[in-house]
């Protein structure tokens, strides 16, 4: 029955109540890397390192010309000293012997290491059965597994830059279709300067066997991590994405600005979950990531369905917003999200459903957590347009707050401009009570676990959207990060 | 040696005195109840008892088997073995009742030196115990005493001293909010727990409760102080006169300030 399995997780949860961050070590690899700094040359530099035909040149060259013309946004409930973009390296990759790995065998043992002790096997043998894996380290694409058993179902699934070379058609046909070069500070950064990522084509009809993974890494110093990843499901495909990430302890702050695109034609289905757990930072709020994304969807088709769920445990400072553009009729957006902060990070983190189609439907659950003095913004916006007869969204925005000196805000944006939508929102703030804590105590529960276990019920409702072993994943993460907010 | 020892105990709560030196020792196998008017301190006690930091103890002590509670926080009592059954049982959202009185019996056994059971052995054990209260299964699913009737409350609480088996239990009011048949149900529910090794602290209003737990010393508490002790026909004369004899003698907090 399913309580065993609920139990189970329960089980894994107590375990490992008493980790600290154990991401944090460093890969010693010799890396190759362009020096810090962005100019037109450097961009040139990359587009020729990573030998791209010239209409990618061009389009980056453009975001940058466009990006010299912006200014950094300031409106989030975020705060940093100024990020000098000078002092950024902009491309770093381990150094490839020889050609660059054809095949998982040739891949450099030490990189596969690297991500076996971040519980990520590159080894089919060994792999997470049922996911297939996409490792970008650094700036680059390390490795991709069981792409033979996706060839076969005519799924394409490989890093950006190999994309370009196999499949410009498509790559040139979407990129920049969802998130234009021009969209915002970071993106048109990303735009200018991604390095790598990953790309994902699931072909008419066709419902992707296996969850399709990609496991980022940032390992050099003062680089920026700035990938990019392109979805594509066509008419009638279905597809579950996972992404991870994770970073080693440095006491400088890095800059993570990727850019996510997903693209649903007619009747397709793309899930798209993330579990993030970049480096955020000591206790006293000392280095971490900043992590300034751009995620959105768009759900092209009729009944096409996008849904967004993420776990943000990571990073100094989230900015992100994973959205949905709904432009099919009856096409459905989703997001579901639990953002934690503890000691001194910062979350502003949400949503933007723009339901431009007919019979749009759109469901927002979002959960923030705030301990330490980790200040957690929920920013979402709902837009129905004229043209969207009969829209529907809900919004569910709860804040659990831990101890008296972090902080919990909400800043919803509603704009209807169609009087048959139907819209509906709820919000709650609680605490973490005493007397829940004593009840549990008085029947043996520490008082870590006691915490994790009433954090793990306040989030269940979007752990319930991940796929199993990620919600066993987030589950830990969740206790790991809560360390030393009790007490 | 008493099994649950308390010597001089004083108690704060806000700088307010609610225990003014209370003196109880209770032995392996004894079943003692305590009555006492509201605000008398009873609840306190058994606050006091479990841990709960809220409560500030000024002089005395706890002991259970000759050794001092009060270094100890909550959590490290209850795998000791000091079990309390609340008035008013917290509500957890979220938090599945199943997953919670796994976590809580594994907590225990670990302290116990047993292994932790897994989660088949953990519903065979459920299985078990949930008919010893008679408790709806359904109760098990949902999170933890969240919209719970008062009653559902009150026996999801004997349902985990029956899961626990702690070593001194104190019931505060567990009589409270059900109804007869609920009453007997729990009542026998105790009663199959009662053991000679295993002691029990009885709160209660209520003379009804202990012609099923039927209790071997009767104490009667009034502002922070046992005021008598007898056996069991203490609470028959208590039903019958209520505490106004002890009420007049004693000065009334008020006008003694
Ligand atoms: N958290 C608290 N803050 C302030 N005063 C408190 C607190 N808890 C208890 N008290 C006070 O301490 C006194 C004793 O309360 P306690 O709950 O122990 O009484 P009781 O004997 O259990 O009463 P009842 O029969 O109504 O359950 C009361 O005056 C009560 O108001
Ligand atoms: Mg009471």
């Amino acid at each position: 029955m399913g309580d065993t399995k609920e139990l189970e997780t329960a089980r894994t949860l107590e375990a490992i109540a008493s980790e600290k961050y154990k991401y944090g070590f460093v890969t010693d690899i010799e890396a190759e890397s362009v020096p810090p700094g962005l100019s037109e040359d450097v961009i040139r530099l990359i587009s020729a390192k990573k030998g791209e035909p010239d209409w990618l040149l061009e389009w980056r060259l453009k975001a940058y010309r466009h990006w010299l013309t912006m200014t950094e946004p300031t409106w989030a409930f975020i705060h940093y000293p100024p990020i000098d973009y000078q002092q950024i390296v902009y491309y770093s990759a381990p150094k490839k012997k020889g050609d660059g790995p054809k095949s998982l065998e040739e891949v450099d043992p030490q990189l596969l290491e690297t991500y076996a002790k971040l519980g990520i096997p590159l080894n089919e043998q060994k792999a997470l059965a049922g996911v297939a894996v996409d490792a970008v380290f650094d700036s680059v694409s390390v490795a991709t597994t069981f792409r033979e058993t996706l060839a076969k179902e005519g799924i394409v699934f490989c890093s950006f830059s190999e994309a370009v070379k196999t499949h410009p058609e498509l790559v040139r046909k979407y990129l920049g279709s969802v998130v234009p070069y021009s969209d915002n500070y970071f993106a048109t950064l990303n735009s200018a300067v991604f390095s790598d990522g990953s790309f994902c084509y699931i072909p008419k009809g066709i419902r992707c066997p296996m969850e399709l993974s990609t496991y980022f890494r940032i390992n050099a110093a003062q680089t920026g991590q700035f990938e990019r990843t392109l979805i594509v499901a066509d008419e009638g495909a279905t597809v579950s994405y996972l992404e991870g990430c994770t970073a080693p302890m440095r006491d400088e702050n890095q800059l993570h600005a990727a850019v996510v695109e997903l693209v649903a034609m007619d009747n397709a289905t793309i899930k798209y979950s993330t579990i993030q757990n970049w480096y955020p930072g000591d206790e006293e709020g000392k280095g971490g990531i900043y992590n300034f994304v751009t995620k959105r969807g768009k759900c092209a088709g009729h009944h096409s369905h996008i849904s967004w769920t993420q776990v943000e445990t990571g990073s100094a400072i989230t900015w992100k917003y994973p959205s949905c553009i709904l432009l099919g009729d009856h096409s459905v957006g989703e997001f579901y999200s639990v953002a934690m902060v503890n000691h001194f990070q910062q979350a502003d983190t949400g949503t933007k459903m723009i339901h431009i189609g007919k019979d749009t439907s759109s469901t927002i659950v979002s959960k923030g957590i705030s301990a330490g003095r980790g200040q957690n913004s929920y920013r979402g916006q709902v837009k129905i347009l004229p043209g969207a007869d009969h829209a529907r969204n809900f919004t569910q925005c709860d804040s659990l707050l831990i101890g008296d000196k972090c902080g919990a805000h909400t800043f919803p944006y509603i704009e209807v401009k169609n009087p048959t939508a139907h819209m509906e929102h709820e919000a709650t703030t609680s605490k973490v009570g005493e007397d829940q804590l004593f009840y549990l105590n008085q029947r043996g529960i520490d008082d870590e676990n006691a915490l994790s276990m009433i954090v793990n019920g306040f989030c269940k409702q979007v752990f319930r959207e991940l796929p199993m072993e990620f919600a066993v994943e987030a589950t830990k993460l969740l206790s790991i990060s809560l360390e030393g907010s009790v007490g | 040696m008493s099994l649950i020892e308390i010597k001089n105990l004083h108690v704060n709560i806000e700088g307010k005195q609610i225990l003014k030196g209370l003196n109880l020792a209770i032995n392996p196998g004894e079943v003692h109840s305590i009555m006492g008017p509201n605000g008398s301190g009873k609840s306190t006690l058994a606050q006091v008892i479990a841990g709960n930091t809220a409560f500030e103890v000024t002089e005395g002590d706890v002991l259970l088997e000759g050794e001092s509670l009060l270094g100890l926080s909550a959590d490290e009592r209850a795998v000791k073995g000091v079990f309390m059954a609340f008035q008013y049982p917290v509500e957890i959202p979220g938090v599945s009742n199943m997953i919670f009185l796994k976590a809580a019996v594994n907590a225990v056994r670990a302290a116990r030196g047993l292994e932790e059971l897994d989660a088949m052995d953990f519903l065979a054990l459920v299985k078990q115990k949930i008919t010893l209260v008679e408790m709806d299964e359904g109760l098990l699913k949902r999170s933890v005493n969240e919209g719970f009737s008062g009653g559902e409350k009150k026996r999801n609480e004997v349902f985990q001293l029956a899961l626990l088996e702690p070593r001194f239990a104190v019931l505060d009011e567990t009589d409270s909010g059900l109804d007869i048949d609920a009453l007997r149900i729990v009542a026998a529910g105790v009663n199959a727990m009662r053991a000679k090794d295993r002691g029990f602290l009885v709160i209660t209003h209520y003379q009804r409760l202990l012609n099923y737990i039927v209790p071997d010393f009767v104490h009667v508490l009034v502002d922070g102080r046992i005021v008598e002790s007898g056996d069991k026909s203490l609470a028959l004369h208590l039903e019958d006169k209520g505490y106004a004899d002890w009420l007049q003698t004693e000065p009334q907090p008020a006008s003694a300030r």
